[in-house]
């Protein structure tokens, strides 16, 4: 396959980016999106020019480190996939490719298609986790009974990656979708009960710390997200907020 | 967490929004009801109506109810521009090619143009009707449909309307009925992505009501602004031929 790629350069983080073209050729169909953008490099550097910083890491679709928005759409046209998971039989021989890094104001760009994500750190770290108590007599989690349900729904949630295409793909740059499968994931199981109202305030807070905007309900992180996250997650996170509201005494 | 979270969270601006939105559209109802009875033509029809519009603008519960409304307008209205530039600051460089169709409809992506020309709507059809009502000289209904003379003169709305929508007393009257199916195509919109939006803030879509939500949305939306669309047309149309 022959084809033309569009890509964003930005030599730095306060440099000026711009769309550069680059012709690529012999590309398989096999190949992987990163794959491609490999060959890319590898011509690049062989012409003494910079190669294109680009995320990755796991290449299997379980990391989240790989971003990039490709022709119009966050991780490319494929549903239910990464960049690395995204195969060039995707596209057609001769088509123009648009390659462009996550957009919000939260992850600001670091070089080329690399943005920081740091901000998805931190509102983990603002309280989605479980404080365990390591006296020596810990429960084993195995003895609680959890719902079948709540386990499923909580394993669902649990299995985002963190990779932000829910924020790059959200005409608001919204953190939503993240935050609510990091809220869920825990306030679904009894573990997580205790702490389930200070958990959702202060990620929330944290989300909105971080210069994210507002979600609207367009859905449209839910289609991107390669994890398939539901937005049922979202709705859960608006009750867990109300409720701790009123629940909690700070 | 601070108690003002409650008024300044991202969150709390969804909870307002959906609450004002899907007290709206209560009203919405409400309105329609009494539009409807425009199709009972005739004096009945022009007795029953007024004594409707008078029962709305002197009824203490109606006023009170009149005056959250007008709130929940506001409210909305400025809940909804605050979220829009913020949500504008979130992503401060654009995408260069972007394809938003492929992941979202068009309403839920526009739902702040659909508003403003909502708003635009609203401004001119209360300066055409309600401040009327309100404030200005208006002809008087003085005896019942059987004859009998009122006690009290009726403020005849229904005249006015029936004027409003006649080519013949109001030479924009055509413009009017096209305006105004415009505006109902509009809300039409704006509501096939609020009424189920309303309730995914407030926390109620789950697995078990997202369907009945989705699909009394998509009802709402549709049924709600053609009955009020119809009206207009109805009410030209019979007083051309
Ligand atoms: S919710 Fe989906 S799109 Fe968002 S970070 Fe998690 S896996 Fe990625
Ligand atoms: S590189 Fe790990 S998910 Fe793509």
């Amino acid at each position: 396959m022959n084809l033309t790629l569009k890509i964003w350069r930005q030599a730095g983080p306060d440099a000026k980016g711009s769309m550069e073209t680059y012709p690529v050729s012999d590309i398989s169909p096999d190949m992987s999106f990163l794959e491609m953008i490999d060959v890319l490099n590898d011509q690049l550097v062989r012409d003494g020019k910079d190669p294109v910083a680009f995320d990755h890491d796991c290449r299997e679709g379980i990391c989240g480190m790989c971003s990039m928005y490709i022709n119009g759409e966050a991780h490319g046209p494929g549903r239910g996939v990464t960049t690395c998971q995204l195969h060039m039989r995707s596209f057609s021989d001769g088509e123009t490719i648009y390659i462009e890094p996550w957009r919000a104001a939260a992850f600001p760009i670091i070089k080329d298609l690399v943005t920081d994500r740091g901000a998805f750190d931190r509102i983990i770290q603002a309280g989605g986790y479980v404080s365990v108590n390591t006296s020596g007599n810990t429960q084993d989690a195995n003895a609680l009974p959890i719902p079948k349900d709540n386990a499923d729904k909580a394993f669902d949630a649990a299995t985002c990656i963190g990779c932000g295409a829910c924020v790059a793909t959200c005409k608001n740059s919204s953190a939503m979708l993240f935050t609510s499968a990091k809220v869920s994931q825990l306030a679904l199981l009894p573990q997580g009960e205790p702490e389930a109202a200070r958990r959702v305030q202060r990620m929330v807070a944290q989300m909105d710390e971080e210069g994210f905007g507002n979600c609207t309900n367009t859905g449209a992180c839910e289609v991107e997200c390669p994890k398939g996250i539901s937005l049922e997650n979202i709705a859960r996170m608006n009750r867990e907020f109300l409720k701790a509201q009123f629940t909690s005494e700070k | 967490m601070s108690k003002s979270a409650i008024l300044k969270s991202s969150l709390a601006k969804k909870y307002w929004m959906g609450f004002t939105g899907l007290f709206l559209c209560v009203f919405l109802l409400g309105h329609l009801a009494g539009n409807l009875q425009l199709f009972m033509t005739g004096v009945e029809g022009q007795f029953q109506f007024n004594e409707y519009a008078k029962f709305m603008t002197t009824n203490p519960a109606v006023k009170i109810l009149s005056y959250v409304t007008y709130i929940s307008i506001l409210f909305h209205a400025i809940d909804g521009l605050i979220l829009t530039i913020r949500n504008a600051k979130a992503r401060p460089q654009k995408y260069a090619y972007n394809k938003p169709s492929a992941n979202s409809t068009w309403a839920s992506r526009n739902m702040g143009v659909l508003g403003t020309v909502l708003l635009a709507f609203i401004v001119t059809h209360m300066t055409n009707f309600w401040a009327k009502m309100h404030f200005s000289e208006v002809p008087f209904m003085t005896a019942d449909p059987e004859g009998k003379i009122l006690e009290e003169p009726l403020k005849d709305l229904h005249t006015i309307v029936m004027q409003f929508f006649n080519p013949a007393e109001n030479s924009m009257a055509l413009v009017a009925v096209i305006l105004y199916v415009v505006s109902m195509i509009a809300i039409g919109f704006h509501l096939s992505h609020g009424f189920q939006s309303g309730f995914q803030s407030l926390g109620f879509k789950n697995e078990k009501y997202k369907s009945i939500i989705d699909l009394s949305g998509k009802a709402f939306s549709i049924v709600v602004p053609l009955l009020f669309a119809i009206i207009p047309i109805y009410l030209y149309v019979i007083q051309v031929m």
